[in-house]
Formats: C-alpha cells, structure tokens, sequence
C-alpha cells in the first residue's frame, strides 16, 4: 500500500510540474521577447505585470467552440493532440532533478532511450493532425514536420550517444552522477547539438518552417480551435521544458554546481533549466526563420558530421584516460 | 527499481495474484499464471488484433497508426519480459523513425481521407498464405527453441542494458558486425542510386538549357 501511495504522490507532483512549468515558460516568453522588442507585453490580467495571462488565455480557449471540419478525418483529428502532449508528460517522469530517489520520477534503467524514443513519438501528433484536417496547407505542415524530425533525429541521438559513452551508462542519474567540470569543454559540440537538434525537433524558432504562419497559416495546427489547440501549444511549451530539462542532465551537469550545500542539488537544475529556457526564447527573438533547404543543410552537412566528431573524440579521450 | 520491474509488480497486484514466480523445483505451469502472464497474453491479443487491422483497412493512413499500435504493442512486450533497453530501441526506431518514413511517404503520393478503393491488389490469397507460413515456422522454431526457458522476474533483470551490450558484444559479435557491413552497404547504395539520378536530371536540364 505504502508503494502505492508512493507511486501515486510521484505521478502527482510529476503533473503539477506538467501542467505550471510550461505555463511559466510561456509567461516569461511574452515578457522577454515584448522587453527586447522594446514593448512591455501582457500588463493586465490578474494585476501585477499581467502574471495571470496564460491563465486568462486558458479559459478563452476553453469557451470557444471545438470545430472538426466537414473533410476531416474525425478520430484522428481529435486524438492528435493528446498523441503530441502525453509523450512529454510520460518523459518528464524520467528526468532527475537531484541526487537519489526522491528527486526523479522514476528512474527508468536505459533513461537517455527511454527519454528520446518517447519524444520521438510526440511528433506522430504533428503528422496526424497535419493529414487528418484535409486541408493543404495542414499536408504541407504535416510534410515539413516529418522532414525536419527525420534528419534531426539522428543528430540528437548521436550527440545523445557521445554523453552515454562519456558517463559509460545510459541512465539519466548515472549520467549526472559521473559528470566532471571537465565534460563542460569536453562535450561542448555535443551539447551544441544537442540543443539545436532538440529546437529543431520542438519547431521553435528559428526552425518553425513547419509552422511558417506567414507561408502556411500554422502548418498542421491551422483548422485546430479551442481546447485542442491549447493543448498542441501546451506541448510546444512542454517540450520546452523537457528540452532544457535534458540538455542540463546530460551537458551541463544537472545538480553539480561551483558551490552550494547538499540536498540543494535541485535548485542548480532549475537554474540551468530556466537560463537554457531563456536561450530558447532569445533565439525566438533574434533569428529568422530557415528556409526548408537551409534547414536539411544544417542537419546532414553540419549537425551530424559534428556529431560524429565529438563521438570520436569522446572515444580517444575515454581511452586515453582509461 | 527499474521500470520493467514496476510494470510487473503492477500487473501482479491487478491481478491479485502472488508476487514471486513459482520456486523452481516445482515449476512454473500454464494452469496457474502470475499477473505478467495474463498481461502479455492480453497485450499479445492487442498487439495481433492492430496487425490484423493494419493489412486489411482500406485507409492508407489508418493502415499506418495501426502499425504504429502493433508495434508500441511489440515494446510493451519487450517490456514485460524484462528487456527493456530492446523496447525503447523498438519504440524509437519503429515509431519513432520508420512510422514517420512511412507517413511521409503515404503524405507525399496519395492519402485521401476517408477509404482508397484501389487500394486493394489480387494477391491478397497469396499473402495470406505466405504470412501463415512464416507464422507457423517462426511459432515452431521460437516454442522448439524456448520450450522450458523461464524468465525469472524476481531476480536481476535479464535483458537491461548491462546484460544486452555484454550478450551482444561477447556472443553475437560477428553478426552485429556483419548486420553493421550490411546497412553501410545499404547506405553507399542509397547515396549513389540518388545522386547517379540527380546527376542525370541536372545534366538533361542544361542541355535544355543550352539549346533554348
């Protein structure tokens, strides 16, 4: 009974995390790009500076009307935004924010495949909400999207791979634990990208081309109203989080920090989570928008070969040391 | 506590059945299953109803997330045999990498919503055939091959990561390596086949170019 309730409390604390985190992250989204942008964005909602926007935002999106359009593929256009949401959900309950048990979900043996495969999935979303809106422009988004997550996958995991070797385990605590300050320099290319493996796989800026509202209206989201498309927002944002989330345990160290007493380890993942937030919304900021042929570039002639490099070089440096 | 092992626990306390796997001496048997035996027939029941669904839909792309369906069945599988580093290589290679292949592929040629008339060929009585034969030799080989193994799920897990990259890298080594020459052949095949076209179609289009 006692492990019940354990398991219980876990996944409880693990969706509360779901459901606020990502609502912080777009917050502070409308505030830093209106801030560089010269504006002062959302200032009224809920009094002081608009905090309660994305609230406010929430429960517009809950009275207008959901709208399946006559062509559609029923089913499927309604069960798209869970298959995008869930899967972020379910990789949030692997990720370690401190030392020991209590502090992760569920400590998952092959964490890093586990985390990855799971991510893998959220895209089907995208692709089925693209194809069963039976609109063009919907096709068009669902087509990019599938594009973009096949030549990005493979430079995520290859990165992904390098760190594994480096910490000799793929589980996403062992990882952290046998992290050094060294590794910062060490697998820098393979954080880099990590990260912008990662951008592209989420559709962020500047890797939106799936989205492209100025070319296809929003890609697969654009006959979505309602619930449903707060709900593919939502994941936009979770997978925000789970992308920072994942490069502070894998890159940056997780709960190592210059200084700081123990059992505070948790407070340092936050921080690295919330700066690398910061960078994803600064990015959104200041880069335009990749064609589709820049974007295939990048990933087969720069991300992968990179990859590959650090691969080695994490090889000669693990058996040089060894 | 590894995943693998929750999902067991799990499915035992569901079922109110004992924990622990029968002692060895006397033997597990078929008239009393564990909790994890009832759960992977019932995901092996789920599993082959989505395949079935998948080869006889007349939805090109209903096809596809079926497939998608069998084959998160499959890891769940995996899973409740304690090979878990198998299943989230399943569910990253299979969903999240060939499903999506597929996908663009029906994307990009012809996927109307709703059903495709022609999406139907006359072999279907041949592949029948075919797919109950491969059915019955690969059911006979695997219950020939594993006829009285037992997986023990209340010790260490047998198939983590640990136990699979030593199995792999210690017995299985020369086929992995073979399998490894294989896909870069495949690779190199793929890369000249594509560009040997480009090359030909580029050329053809100057040519025009040049006359006009």
């Amino acid at each position: 009974m006692n492990d019940a309730l354990d398991v219980a409390l876990r996944l409880v604390v693990v969706f509360a995390v779901f459901l606020v985190v990502p609502l912080v992250v777009g917050q502070t989204e409308h505030k830093v790009m209106a801030h560089m942008q010269g504006r002062l964005g959302p200032m009224h909602a809920g009094g002081f500076h608009g905090w309660a926007q994305l609230v406010a935002d929430g429960v517009k999106f809950v009275q207008k009307e959901d709208v399946v359009p006559a062509e559609a593929d029923r089913r499927i256009f309604q069960l798209a935004p869970a298959v995008a949401l869930l899967p972020y959900l379910l990789v949030l309950v692997a990720i370690p924010i401190g030392p020991g048990e209590g502090a992760v979900g569920q400590v998952v043996d092959a964490g890093i495949f586990f985390v990855l495969a799971v991510m893998g999935v959220g895209v089907l979303g995208s692709l089925m909400a693209g194809w069963a809106s039976a609109n063009k422009f919907s096709l068009l988004g669902g087509l990019r999207t599938a594009a973009q997550l096949l030549a990005y996958e493979l430079p995520m995991l290859l990165a992904a791979a390098s760190v594994a070797m480096a910490a000799g385990t793929v589980s996403l605590p062992g990882i952290v634990g046998a992290f050094e300050w060294w590794w910062l320099p060490w697998q820098i290319v393979g954080a880099l990208v990590f990260f912008v493996a990662g951008l592209a796989e989420l559709q962020r800026p500047p890797f939106d081309m799936p989205v492209a509202d100025s070319e296809i209206i929003f890609g697969a989201y654009t006959e979505y109203t309602g619930l449903r498309f707060a709900l593919f927002l939502l994941a936009e944002y979770a997978g925000i989080v789970v992308l920072c989330g994942l490069t502070t345990v894998l890159f940056l160290g997780g709960w190592h920090g210059p200084f700081g007493a123990d059992g505070l380890g948790w407070v340092w993942t936050l921080l690295k989570t919330a700066v690398l937030a910061f960078v994803v919304i600064w990015l959104r900021v200041s880069y335009p928008r990749l064609r589709e042929d820049q974007l295939q570039k990048l990933a087969w002639t720069t991300l992968i070969p990179l990859a590959l490099a650090q691969i080695a070089l994490t090889g000669i440096v693990k058996v040089a040391i060894a | 506590m590894t995943f693998a092992a929750t999902v067991a626990t799990a499915a035992t306390a569901a079922t109110a059945t004992s924990t622990h796997p029968a002692a060895p001496a006397a033997g597990p048997g078929f008239l009393s299953p564990t909790g994890v035996e009832i759960a992977f027939v019932l995901v092996g029941l789920v599993t082959f109803g989505a395949a079935l669904v998948t080869v006889t839909t007349r939805q090109l792309v209903h096809a596809a997330l079926w497939l998608v369906v069998a084959l998160g069945g499959l890891a769940v599988e995996y899973l409740l045999l304690t090979a878990e580093f198998i299943a989230w290589v399943q569910v990253l290679i299979y969903l999240g990498s060939v499903v999506v292949l597929l996908l663009f592929g029906l994307m990009l040629t012809k996927a109307p919503v709703g059903r495709s008339p022609d999406a139907d060929s006359g072999n279907r009585p041949a592949a029948l055939a075919v797919a109950v034969a491969a059915a019955a030799a690969l059911v006979w080989v695997v219950v020939d091959a594993f006829r009285t193994t037992w997986i023990d799920l209340g010790g260490p897990a047998q198939g983590s990561t640990e136990v699979t990259g030593r199995m792999l890298f210690q017995n299985w080594v020369l086929p992995f390596e073979a399998l490894s020459v294989l896909l870069l052949a495949a690779l190199v095949g793929a890369v000249v086949l594509s560009r040997k076209r480009g090359a030909s179609d580029g050329g053809h289009g100057s040519d025009k170019e040049r006359q006009r």
